[in-house]
């Protein structure tokens, strides 16, 4: 099974030991969502301070993949301003664990890769809308989240 | 002469997908029979040969074609009624599968006899297809739903059914004849006999069951039963809702439309007879008449033979899994109350992932929930992978999966 194309060392590792993995209490935004299709569920929970996230956790059943996604996604996102999250495309999450192949490849998979970031995406959505009445941002990311696989 | 397991080999050259070679040239090992089984060239040439000898609707035109076609349709339902032992076919309604027909006995049937305070019992090993169509009803009526739980062993804890009984407000009692997760066989007779005995209506979700084992209807005793051809061998599209003459004779119609009227006024209508009063509109016709040769394939092998066969695969398989280290195996440890169906987890490693990498060596196996989420969350799992066999598996394609399972455990280093 060497050379696998979806189970790297890399996603088995972060599977097996996922990081930011917990809950925050009284988090600013808390997102829950889940795949249909497959069961996977995750709870995505956001600290925001200063227009950056200053604190990011999530929770949740998932595959390796899925699992893997949250745990990089997180990591990535740390840190970063609203605008950079606004910005953050599918494709930097996937490469950052070489699984752009999915897209073509697995259309079942891909959604399990990027339920994470839809996630983010509509709670972002939320946050913009409640505490900072900016509905075009809203409605940008609302429209990517619900389009992004 | 032939051994057993030698004459079910055989019958491998009537299926062509069998032959594929999938993902990594690797022989394919199809183990997902309860989602959906495989189809035979006496079922896929019935319906080719349809389209091109005698295509026509049904039910109308006088031409040639018209009645050759509605003849065949026809013969199809009286197959059905003689597999079953039912002795009058107008008591076949042919609809999509077992998911129209239960929402049809719960639109048509229920909404007439369904009030507010009355319960409605189901199982927690149900299809969602047996449970929300009876949430939508219990809704709409303000009535109760519900669930006869299951125990440890995956059997379902039929004191609760009679603590519901006793109530004396059940309009019916609705259940899987075999758990398509856990495979479990239900004690049907026994829940039949509680129901009657307190004059309360019953209706088997017949899906997993009818494939896999003979059922006589005359002596079930059962009100409404359904299933679907797509699991067992027949095209998809194709379903069986069973009821009583007087009880459907009673029902108010499911859809309107063409077919299942007698005669339609501007502002009033009267219904066809059984069964055309429940088939409105054209029918699913081509796939209809390949059931029929479904039907003819599984009775020429012999119902009984299907199931011992299934029942030495599973044995067999049990055994062989029982003894991977970290492999969880869900249901009755007994194999003859169960059907050929197996779900297990792997230590801690998501079924997608399972799913995915044994599918590198050709086994098709289902990881999901199984539309059983009710299920899920009394076993406290979000998922489970599910082998499930039928009458063209093998041993050898059961060693297969063994041996893809010690990928699995290998990739993840377990």
């Amino acid at each position: 099974m060497s050379g696998d194309p979806i189970y790297t060392e890399m996603i088995i590792e972060y599977s097996r030991n996922p990081s930011n993995f917990g809950k925050i209490d009284n988090a600013h935004i808390h997102q829950h969502d889940a795949n249909p299709l497959c069961g996977d569920t995750i709870d995505l929970y956001l600290n925001i301070d200063d227009n950056k996230i200053s604190e990011v956790k999530f929770d949740g059943h998932g595959c390796a993949i899925c699992m893997a996604c949250c745990s990089v996604l997180t990591e990535m996102i740390k840190g970063k301003t609203l605008d950079d999250v606004k910005k953050f495309d599918k494709d930097e999450l996937l490469s950052e664990l070489g699984l752009e192949h999915l897209v073509k490849t697995s259309p079942v998979r891909i959604k399990c890769a990027l339920l994470s970031l839809k996630s983010l995406k509509f709670g972002i959505y939320s946050y913009f809308v409640d505490k900072m009445n900016d509905s075009e941002s809203a409605g940008n990311l609302n429209e990517e989240a619900a389009n992004l696989y | 002469m032939q051994s057993t397991a030698d004459a079910f080999e055989d019958l491998r050259k009537d299926f062509p997908v069998l032959n594929r070679r999938v993902r990594d040239n690797k022989k394919l090992v199809y183990f997902d029979n309860a989602a959906t089984t495989q189809k035979p060239n006496q079922v896929i040439d019935a319906i080719s040969d349809f389209y091109q000898n005698h295509n026509s609707n049904i039910h109308r035109a006088v031409h040639a074609l018209a009645e050759e076609s509605t003849e065949a349709f026809e013969n199809t339902r009286d197959m059905v009624a003689k597999f079953l032992n039912i002795e009058d076919s107008r008591e076949i309604i042919f609809v999509r599968g077992t998911t129209e027909g239960i929402n049809l006995v719960a639109y048509a049937w229920g909404r007439d006899n369904v009030k507010e305070g009355d319960i409605i019992v189901t199982t927690e090993y149900e299809h969602h297809s047996n449970i929300v169509p009876w949430q939508l009803l219990t809704q709409e009526k303000k009535a109760q739903l519900k669930y006869i739980d299951i125990d440890d062993n995956g059997e379902l804890m039929l004191d609760q059914l009679d603590d519901y009984l006793s109530t004396g407000k059940v309009k019916l009692v609705t259940f899987s004849h075999m758990s398509n997760v856990l495979g479990t066989i239900s004690p049907v007779e026994k829940i039949i006999s509680k129901c009657k005995n307190a004059g309360v209506k019953v209706l088997i979700d017949a899906a997993q069951s009818v494939p896999h084992m003979k059922v006589n209807l005359n002596e079930i005793g059962c009100d409404f039963f359904v299933f679907s051809g797509h699991k067992m061998l027949g095209p998809t599209g194709v379903g069986v809702l069973w009821a009583k003459k007087e009880i459907l004779e009673k029902m108010s119609p499911f859809l309107g439309g063409g077919d299942m009227i007698r005669e339609v006024h501007k502002y009033e209508t009267t219904w066809n007879d059984l069964p055309y009063k429940f088939e409105a509109g054209t029918p699913n016709i081509a796939d209809v008449i390949g059931f029929a040769k479904a039907i003819e394939y599984l009775e020429k092998i012999g119902m009984d033979n299907i199931r011992n066969h299934e029942l030495e695969l599973t044995k067999y398989a049990l055994e062989e899994m029982k003894k991977i280290p970290g492999l969880t195996l869900y249901g009755t440890k007994e194999p003859e109350k169960r059907g050929g169906v197996i779900s297990f987890n792997f230590n801690d490693v998501h079924p997608h992932d399972v799913g995915t990498i044994i599918d590198k060596d050709g086994v098709a196996i289902r990881s999901g929930h199984h539309c059983a989420q009710v299920l899920m969350e009394k076993l406290n799992v979000a998922a489970t992978n599910r082998a499930s066999f039928y009458i063209y598996n093998t041993k050898e394609e059961i060693d297969v999966l063994i041996t893809a399972l010690q990928n699995v455990a290998k990739v993840f280093k377990l």
